[in-house]
């Protein structure tokens, strides 16, 4: 055995970093390691929200010191092993600077998530984990735990914001001896993804907090519902939970306190309107995930017709903080009626896309060009859609609206699940409202008519404006049909589904009027009103877009340049992405 | 149209049977059985709807009820790589459209359908919730990010020599496209 510091070195692998290539490194690095180990240990971890820099690697040496990779592939992995780890180098061309993106951040969820091996129940109680419920199930009274939630200001982290303390308190007070805890897993919003990113990364966060929960409402079982395109999710609570009950913190007689609480999993089946929480119970007992008319609620009579309690992802995880910090801790962020932090997922046309987690009350535009740095190519960013297919898109002049239910609320938006997905010049909002409308209509569920019919026909509508065949009466008849929606509509789905619509109405009135009364889409994505063009000086005559053109519209010399008939042209835009020139322009 | 998977050994057919009377009786289970069936054949053939009608002594028309409303189920076999292209916000927004049609144009499919050869099947998908890498998509259980159509094209055509090739064992091994 050689002396050599203890060494460990991490690699990124949520769904992210396995989609940039992360098991290669990590793999990679095993095979290095293996040839002459030296005491240093090679850990997978979660997602440490640093997204657009996957995959990441840290290593972290002896003294305590921590060097985290970004960008890393097997040869760049290679060349830190054989000068950081091996001879002590840190290699800093490709060293990421935390301070850039963790700047205005403060972690209560995702505390662990790139921090620790997600595969292993000791790092996790290593920091702290279990300890909120050893604490709960010791100290407290289910009552004093209800207290300490309800006193944190802890809402629903899924959407609609409902104080959790408040369900909590219902569910217990709920004469039943059966009662149940539901863990809502299924994140449906397209744009959002952090409760992957903490199933992943740190799964007995969520199952600690769901334990607290059943300790607090006196349930016995629970469900832990997981959207099935989570694979990864999916295997890694697996796990977790096989850990959790082999050492007495899930099952019989948990840490020998005579509290039982056993977890389920379930794998969701592929609906959007199952994130609805009479939907989701119905999908756990096999059938249709349709929702029911409330009351009664969930609380009252939920799973199987017992008092259920149904919570997030997010909330769950923030449960054992509040209870090992103390609700003034966790009161200590936010504003006057939401506290706490919220995850964020930053994508679209932004510079650091990935997870970010924020005290709420910070401005929108803090959290896009100071955590986020702007979009990439320097322009102001036009909108922000927040809330994803419920929610709603805020142009730039909103941007200093803080990260507070009630105000987004105000705004025609919502804090939602926490998509935050970010859209510049190049974005079309008429375009985003049809994309939206588009998923909204395929995932009702069809029960209630005008949900069924009514996002139909503004579909429809908006199908035909980006055609260029709107009419001048359309955005009237939009704005009237999604009023009818919102009110007539049983569930979530249907009560927010035109909210897309309604705020680019809102806001974008300008963009649906060139539309429709120019027949001109001013971000050039509505291919039927956009014309395409060869700009002769940088065509090079290559003709890769002459073997792609669906429409044989595009003709000249080879190496000379080329020209497209507009009379033939479907505007399918084969060539513009083909072309690798960049010759090609849409006007 | 079928394309009888080689894969499906008698086993497995005997493993989904245990599990369909190990949970009989048990409350919820419809949607595991649907599951199961479907990781045994590729797809729920009408027999196992059959099968699972008898055992839970749910009427079939219930369980092709719960079948069609979900999206994961498939009543049709697929090809040996299922394609799923996402098309979320910020996919959509990074320009996944056309990446529909760059998989269209080179497999000669379009949505929810599967090659002629039996290779590939084409579906799309609302979020893999990788949005940060969009335009992405997955072949099977691997996720490729940051896409442009020739990047699509490329990665088509590699699967496809390699289904028309006998794998290599390091290949299958390394888990390579």
């Amino acid at each position: 055995m050689t002396e050599a510091p203890v060494r460990s070195i991490l690699v990124g692998l949520g769904s992210c970093g396995l989609a940039a290539g992360g098991q290669a490194v990590y793999d990679r690095c095993r095979g290095l390691l293996g040839a002459q180990p030296n005491g240093t240990v090679l850990k997978p971890t979660g997602c440490i929200g640093l997204c657009y820099r996957e995959v990441l690697v840290e290593v972290r040496d002896g003294a305590g010191r921590r060097t985290l990779y970004g960008e890393v592939t097997p040869e760049r992995a290679e060349r830190i092993i054989a000068e950081h780890v091996r001879q002590g180098r840190v290699v800093t061309e490709w060293v990421v600077d935390p301070e850039e993106a963790f700047t205005k951040q403060q972690r209560i969820v995702l505390r662990n998530c790139g921090v620790i091996d997600p595969t292993r129940l000791e790092e996790y109680q290593a920091r702290d984990g279990y300890r909120a419920l050893e604490q709960a199930l010791t100290a407290m009274t289910p009552a004093q735990v209800i207290a300490v939630i309800a006193d944190s200001g802890l809402r629903g982290r899924g959407g609609a914001g409902f104080p959790t303390g408040t369900k909590w308190r219902l569910a217990q007070a709920a004469k039943d001896a059966v009662k149940y805890i539901i863990c809502n897993g299924d994140e449906g919003d397209p744009g959002a993804f952090m409760d992957r990113s903490v199933l992943e990364g740190d799964p007995h966060s969520v199952l600690e907090g769901m334990a607290i929960a059943a300790y607090a409402i006196g349930a016995s079982a629970g469900y832990l519902y997981v959207r099935a395109e989570y694979p990864e999710a999916v295997r890694r609570l697996r796990q977790a939970i096989g850990q959790a009950e082999r050492h007495g913190l899930l099952g019989a007689n948990i840490l020998g306190r005579g509290f039982d609480f056993r977890v389920a999993l379930k794998e969701g089946a592929g609906a959007f309107v199952c994130g609805e929480e009479t939907a989701l119970i119905a999908s756990i007992e096999g059938k249709r995930g349709m929702p029911r008319v409330r009351p009664p609620f969930p609380v009252e009579a939920g799973l199987w017709g017992h008092p259920t309690s149904i919570n997030n992802v997010e909330t769950f995880a923030n449960v054992p903080w509040i209870i090992l910090h103390g609700a003034e801790a966790f009161r200590a962020y936010g504003t006057a009626g939401s506290k706490g932090t919220k995850v964020f997922a930053l994508a679209g046309k932004v510079r650091r896309g990935g997870l970010v987690e924020v005290p709420m009350g910070i401005t929108i535009r803090e959290v896009i060009t100071e955590i986020g740095g702007g979009t990439p190519s320097g322009r102001p960013f036009k909108a922000v859609q927040m809330g994803g297919p419920s929610g709603g898109c805020l142009p730039a002049a909103l941007a200093e609206t803080p990260i507070d239910y009630e105000q987004l609320a105000a705004t025609g938006a919502i804090m939602g699940s926490g998509g935050m997905v970010v859209m510049d010049d190049s974005t079309c909002m008429v375009d985003v409202a049809r994309f939206f409308l588009s998923f909204t209509q395929n995932e009702s569920c069809g029960k209630c008519t005008f949900c069924r019919v009514g996002t139909k026909r503004m579909l429809e509508i908006l199908e035909r404006i980006c055609a260029g065949q709107g009419r001048e009466e359309d955005t009237t008849l939009l704005a009237e049909l999604g009023e009818q929606i919102k009110v007539s509509s049983l569930c979530g789905l249907g009560q927010t589904a035109p909210n897309p619509v309604l705020t680019t109405l809102r806001y974008f009135q300008d963009e649906y009027r060139a539309h429709i009364l120019d027949r001109r889409c001013p971000a050039k994505v509505c291919l039927p009103l956009v014309q395409f063009w060869i700009e002769a000086e940088r065509c090079n005559g290559c003709g890769l877009c002459v073997a792609v053109c669906a429409a044989g519209a595009i003709h000249g010399e080879r190496k000379q340049p080329h020209r497209i008939d507009p009379e033939a042209c479907v505007k399918c835009a084969r060539c513009l992405a083909e072309c690798r020139q960049g010759a090609i322009e849409k006007r | 149209m079928a394309h009888p998977r080689p894969d499906i050994g008698a086993p497995a057919v005997h493993a989904f049977g245990r599990m369909l009377w190990r949970h009989r009786g048990e409350p919820g289970m419809l949607i595991p059985l649907l599951q199961a069936a479907q990781d045994t054949y590729g797809y729920i053939p009408p027999p196992a709807v059959e099968q699972i009608a008898q055992v839970t002594g749910i009427p079939a028309s219930e369980v092709y009820g719960v079948i069609t409303f979900y999206k994961q189920f498939r009543l049709k076999p697929v090809g040996r790589h299922l394609i799923r292209l996402c098309k979320g916000t910020a996919c959509h927004v990074q320009g996944a459209e056309m990446l529909v049609q760059a998989v269209g144009d080179e497999l000669k499919v379009g949505p929810d359908e599967t090659t002629e050869d039996g290779v590939f099947t084409f579906t799309i998908v609302a979020c893999l919730g990788c949005c940060s890498l969009a335009p992405v998509l997955m072949v099977d259980d691997r996720t490729y990010g940051k896409l442009t159509t020739q990047k699509v094209r490329r990665l088509l055509r590699q699967y496809r020599q390699r289904a028309a090739a006998p794998a290599s064992p390091a290949a299958v091994a390394a888990g390579e496209p």
